[in-house]
């Protein structure tokens, strides 16, 4: 098929401005992360003057941004699994089982993502703390408490896209398995979650990034010691001295966990959303 | 949405047939034939969900029943460590946020209105430059691959990552905005704030379209992979020049897509506080302040919960009307077409 002649000038200039818009903002993070605190107060500089990796040590010091680093982690790796686990289950529900109460279960957790999550910040906030004190658990200001929040917010969205996957792996896989004598949790088991795995990880990934990305529950549910990056990096704001460097260099520091998984699976992610979003 | 699966009914619960033909993997067939299997599987798909209802129902679905009821007390910091002692407002709650001749109503009438702006500015750009950088990306050319990656970044960086290092950005005095604007290009003869007054509305959506494009440049590129190079030979073997095949052949086969994509940027950033929360802080300039930070703020510097709830709910009720009237167009669109 013939392009026109102009293409190749138009995906350039048009490309290379969203890549201007895109990237001008990471360039700003990575070289003011690498300047002293003077030069970031003063004059903006493109080009950094004086070079230095202070702020990646003074940065820990600041705050301590090593114990909010541990909380966001543990937080958002075990809201991941949980999330997955028990996407894939509801998703195989879905896809494979037709029930009375399917449409109602879908269409429902389907429509909890439209919530606004200011409606159940403050009942929930009431709920954890009753429920704490009822069962000697301790909900609010947990980790806990956090992670069972973050993993039902991504969900509904996990098993909208893990449904769409496992219907595309075709129905007579799961039938082989069982004419082989699988009941229909050893068909998932042996059959369909390996053909799915691509989906699987695409979840896993979106589901940790929106644990380690939430601020407005990490604002109000936690305390100094469950406290997560997320509220944690506006402590380099004091009353004296915001100290821009510090910020931009924990800023570069927690995105690179997320960033490098997202980039290294993010064939994974599309493979998901297409078969989601498509169906 | 109209979600259609592939797999027959009563998929899952069919016995192995003993006329048909060899099972591919040896004769473990007995344990197929137990008797109570067939009560088991009809309860088994009840249990395969049954995590995932629980957990709604106790952060989503019990609290929004709760918050609806808070909206009808008079929930306010004198009741705060006793709620159930709380007097009932009946319809006070709601009375006062649609009075909009009131103080509290004209607020909340004028944070709906920004909402909408900023709603429809952002979806409408990220659309709009998701579109772009998925069609220029098609075909192969040298560095797509990096390209793409590149793009994807700020989707996948953290919110408050991006979103503080935008706030950098935008500093009067120390920022990259006004050092360009200002020093390099001399547009402004002072030096403009952008995190308050009326710039803080433009700086809000350039920073939420900078976060969200990239999403809609993966759905959107995830869609034309999907789209036959059939339809493009038969379009170009029809003489159709690259504009109309964008025109006639791209576009009408990415509305699935769009209309998935649109709804679920809509309600992101209908509802987005994280945004404005890292950038602005806990009071929004007025100018900029989306309902869920205005709802944010008067229930936690007034503490006043049952007003509060009072107003998320009036904004569900809004989202769930959008929602419908969305689906249900857009789906006779679709099925006429």
């Amino acid at each position: 098929m013939r392009e026109p002649r102009w293409l190749p000038w138009a995906r350039w200039a048009g490309l290379g401005l969203l890549g201007l818009f895109t990237l001008t903002p990471l360039y700003v993070m990575l070289t003011s992360a690498m300047k002293p605190l003077r030069d970031v107060q003063g004059d903006f500089q493109w080009i950094p003057t004086t070079i230095t990796l202070r702020p990646f040590a003074d940065m820990w010091r600041t705050v301590p941004l090593a114990r909010y680093f541990a909380n966001s982690l543990i937080v958002a790796s075990v809201a991941a699994l949980v999330s997955v686990l028990i996407a894939i289950f509801a998703a195989y529900a879905i896809s494979r089982f037709r029930f009375p109460g399917r449409r109602i279960f879908s269409v429902t957790v389907l429509s909890t993502q439209m919530f606004p999550g200011i409606l159940f910040l403050l009942p929930l906030f009431m709920i954890y703390v009753n429920l704490g004190t009822a069962l000697g658990v301790e909900l609010y200001a947990s980790r806990t408490g956090l992670i069972i929040t973050y993993l039902t917010f991504s969900l509904p969205f996990s098993i909208w896209m893990l449904a769409g996957y496992f219907d595309s792996i075709p129905t007579a896989l799961d039938e082989a398995a069982q004419v082989d004598g699988s009941g229909p949790v050893g068909a998932l088991l042996r059959v369909v979650l390996p053909a799915a795995t691509p989906g699987i990880v695409a979840v896993a990934i979106y589901a940790f990034m929106t644990a380690w990305g939430e601020v407005l529950f990490a604002s109000v549910m936690t305390d100094e010691t469950s406290r997560t990056l997320a509220v944690g990096l506006q402590g380099y704001a004091t009353e004296n001295d915001v100290y821009w460097n510090q910020i931009m260099a924990a800023s570069l520091v927690v995105s690179v966990p997320v960033v490098a998984g997202f980039l290294l699976l993010q064939r994974y992610l599309v493979q998901g959303l297409t078969a989601g979003a498509v169906k | 949405m109209v979600v259609s699966t592939t797999s027959r009914p009563g998929a899952g619960r069919r016995p192995a047939s003993p006329g048909g033909p060899p099972p591919p993997g040896g004769l473990r067939r007995g344990i197929a034939d137990r008797v109570p299997a067939r009560l088991r599987r009809l309860a088994l798909p009840y249990l395969l969900i049954l995590p995932a209802v629980l957990l709604e129902l106790l952060v989503h679905l019990v609290p929004m029943v709760i918050g609806i009821g808070m909206s009808f007390l008079k929930l306010t910091q004198f009741f705060l460590r006793n709620w159930s002692a709380a007097p009932s407002a009946g319809l006070g709650n709601y009375r006062v946020a649609v009075d909009f001749d009131g103080a509290v109503g004209r607020s909340l009438l004028h944070s709906f209105l920004v909402t909408v702006a900023f709603t429809v500015l952002t979806v409408g750009l990220s659309w709009l430059l998701g579109i772009c950088g998925a069609v220029l990306m098609q075909g192969s050319f040298r560095g797509r691959a990096v390209l793409r990656a590149l793009f994807l970044v700020p989707y996948a960086l953290p919110v408050y990552a991006g979103v503080i290092t935008w706030s950098f950005l935008l500093q009067r005095d120390s920022g990259l905005v006004n050092h360009v604007l200002v020093d390099q290009l001399h547009l402004f003869g002072e030096r403009p704030f952008w995190l308050i007054g009326s710039n803080s509305f433009v700086s809000l959506i350039v920073v939420c379209v900078w976060r969200s494009w990239p999403f809609a440049f993966l759905v959107l590129m995830a869609g034309l992979q999907n789209i036959s190079d059939d339809l493009y030979e038969a379009a170009a073997i029809d003489g159709a020049g690259w504009g109309r095949r964008l025109r006639a052949v791209t576009l009408p086969m990415l509305r699935p897509v769009n209309q998935v994509l649109v709804l679920v940027l809509f309600l992101w950033t209908f509802n987005d506080f994280n945004t404005p929360y890292v950038l602005f802080g806990k009071s929004a300039p007025h100018e900029a302040d989306l309902i869920s930070i205005h709802i944010y703020q008067s229930s936690f510097v007034t503490w006043n919960f049952g007003s509060g709830s009072a107003m998320s709910v009036l904004l569900l009720l809004f989202l769930l009307l959008v929602t419908a009237v969305y689906l249900v167009a857009t789906s006779r669109r679709r099925s006429d077409a």
